[in-house]
């Protein structure tokens, strides 16, 4: 059985002041007008996964104003065995707190619950921008299927902030260097092995189903001067790096500075050189390929958060995307303007409309027109 | 904010800046002393006043104790060539509690965190140095924490180390005695599974 959410409850959530909606595990499709509330919806949802959401967003600035009395989440959920209950709740000017049935538990546990992939259109121009989008794009997803790599990354993160302050303040002891380089290396190379894994998983999934999106060929680029993963090698290039790194005043070399290349495989065409709805279309293929990638696994797809998905799509590759959805079994939620974006849906999804009044977000189950 | 008078109210300050204490514990533990002036609160002064005049670092390892030298550092049958290294006092007792260690101590006071301005002269490093070379330790014990700053500190310390012709030993990570498997995380299990043993 797939996990799904049943029960959400938004209290003073940005425009949500008090929201409470009850789901069956169909899909579920979101449509309103801009500003009604849709994305800041299913950005709740994306906080019941580790991390700081779709929005990246701070627990201060979720704050609904002008109340500013902190915030609260509240969601069941269902799946085999018994269902959890989240509770995640912050107050003005403290950090989140995760309550799990009724006990306090930390952020990472909310990884073996349930496991949340995602699209938002600020990923639109993943392909054009900086590498740090891909990077962390390629990283959710290998967070999805390994949920150790977290602990990875913060440690890795950790003690590179740590070295970079040693370079910035230039500091020559090189015991200290190397302590730090020995943990950067530890958690590095297992961040590149993770992501490689990563990489071959989404591969496998794209070649074992026939899709109506477009294949993508995927690839990690280092940059030069990081070895191949190991613990030693990563060890040594760092301490070989040093000279460079000192004069620059931060870590030049290593996975935090991956990239991820995607070529448009039936094209043959570099991701970034494909057109705005090709390059979605890459996306949304990449999204499907990790959700059923899951599925193989564990035997349960994630849920999948699309936020504005149709806004690229034309009717048939829409008529697609909802197929392949209903066919993962995902409990998937889509946000779009209007109605008539999921009338192909039907009775298949659930459908919420969401408006605003008053400065305040209403949100109901519809159902749809026949 | 209490009704007490000035002098109560000044001990309940002091009291709530006591690790564990907050205003309102503060004000019941006082209450409470008061109550128990005699076989509490006045034992307590000067348990209290009697602590505060003696209580020292050791010169050698940093444990606390009444002398220059701690019970531990002063008793001969613990130097066994063994120094566990932790990274404060708290630490040291807990390993005491255990009773399984018979060797000497070395607190850093401390863990290395360019972030936190904590370089090496800033803990106990030096001195452990020297104690290596002084006591002619053979074995080093790296009790410290399983954090990242931790185990930066216990790398730094093996690399400071190599070359001395001791032997530099950490503690082993994994299952905790009476645990149960189901209540461990993935890493501890991970690392349990790396550390096995040939029964």
């Amino acid at each position: 059985m797939t996990p799904y959410i049943a029960n959400l409850s938004l209290s003073h959530f940005r425009s949500h002041r008090r929201t409470r909606l009850g789901f069956d595990g169909r899909p579920v499709a979101l449509y309103g007008p801009n500003g009604a509330g849709k994305t800041n919806l299913i950005e709740a949802v994306s906080l019941l996964s580790p991390g700081r959401g779709l929005r990246r967003a701070a627990a201060e600035e979720i704050i609904r104003r002008p109340e500013a009395i902190g915030w609260k989440i509240a969601a069941t959920i269902e799946g085999p065995g018994l269902g959890h209950e989240v509770e995640i709740t912050a107050e003005p000017g403290q950090p989140r707190s995760l309550m799990l049935d009724g006990k306090s538990a930390p952020q990472l546990a909310l990884a073996r619950l349930i496991r949340i992939v995602w699209l938002v259109p600020a990923q639109d121009r993943l392909w054009i921008e900086g590498a740090e989008g891909r990077r962390r794009f390629l990283d959710r997803m290998t967070l999805s299927f390994l949920p150790d790599h977290g602990e990875a990354v913060l440690t890795y993160e950790k003690s590179m902030r740590e070295r970079n302050r040693l370079l910035k303040d230039d500091v020559r002891d090189p015991g200290w260097y190397r302590a730090l380089e020995r943990q950067m290396a530890e958690a590095g190379s297992r961040i590149m092995e993770n992501r490689a894994e990563a990489l071959s998983r989404l591969s496998a999934a794209q070649d074992d189903t026939a899709t109506a999106f477009p294949a993508a060929d995927l690839s990690l680029i280092e940059v030069e001067g990081t070895p191949a993963p190991g613990p030693d090698a990563l060890t040594d290039a760092l301490a070989a790096s040093r000279p460079r790194d000192l004069a620059a005043g931060r870590t030049l070399i290593g996975p935090h500075r991956s990239d991820l290349a995607a070529t448009y495989r039936a094209k043959d065409m570099a991701a970034a050189q494909c057109s705005t709805g090709e390059q979605k279309a890459l996306l949304i293929s990449l999204i499907l390929a990790n959700a059923r990638a899951l599925k193989a696994e564990t035997g349960a797809a994630p849920l999948v958060l699309l936020d504005e998905v149709a806004a690229h799509l034309d009717a048939g590759r829409r008529a697609a995307l909802f197929d392949e959805i209903c066919a993962l079994g995902a409990q998937a939620w889509m946000t779009g303007t209007g109605p008539e974006l999921f009338a192909e849906l039907g009775d298949r999804a659930q459908h919420v409309a969401v408006e605003e009044q008053g400065g305040e977000s209403l949100a109901r189950i519809e159902e749809p027109s026949p | 904010m209490t009704d007490a008078p000035k002098d109560i109210e000044a001990l309940i300050e002091v009291m709530a800046r006591l690790p564990g204490l907050g205003p309102r514990s503060a004000r019941r533990a006082v209450l409470h002393l008061i109550k128990k002036r005699g076989q509490l609160m006045r034992p307590l002064a000067e348990a209290m006043t009697r602590v505060a005049d003696t209580a020292r670092e050791c010169l050698n390892c940093g444990n606390i104790g009444t002398a220059d030298l701690c019970p531990i550092c002063s008793d001969e049958r613990r130097a066994n060539g063994q120094i566990c290294v932790v990274e404060d006092v708290a630490d040291l007792w807990a390993m005491e509690r255990g009773g399984a260690f018979q060797g000497r101590y070395h607190v850093l006071g401390g863990t290395l965190s360019a972030l936190d301005d904590i370089g090496p002269d800033d803990l106990r490093i030096p001195k452990l140095i020297d104690r290596v070379r002084g006591e002619g330790a053979t074995e080093v014990i790296l009790a410290l924490n399983a954090t990242v700053d931790g185990q930066t500190t216990a790398h730094y310390i093996a690399g400071e180390i190599e070359g001395l012709g001791v032997s530099v030993t950490s503690l082993a990570q994994g299952v905790p005695i009476g645990g149960e498997l189901d209540y461990l995380d993935d890493g501890t299990i991970s690392a349990a599974l790396k550390a096995r043993k040939t029964l």
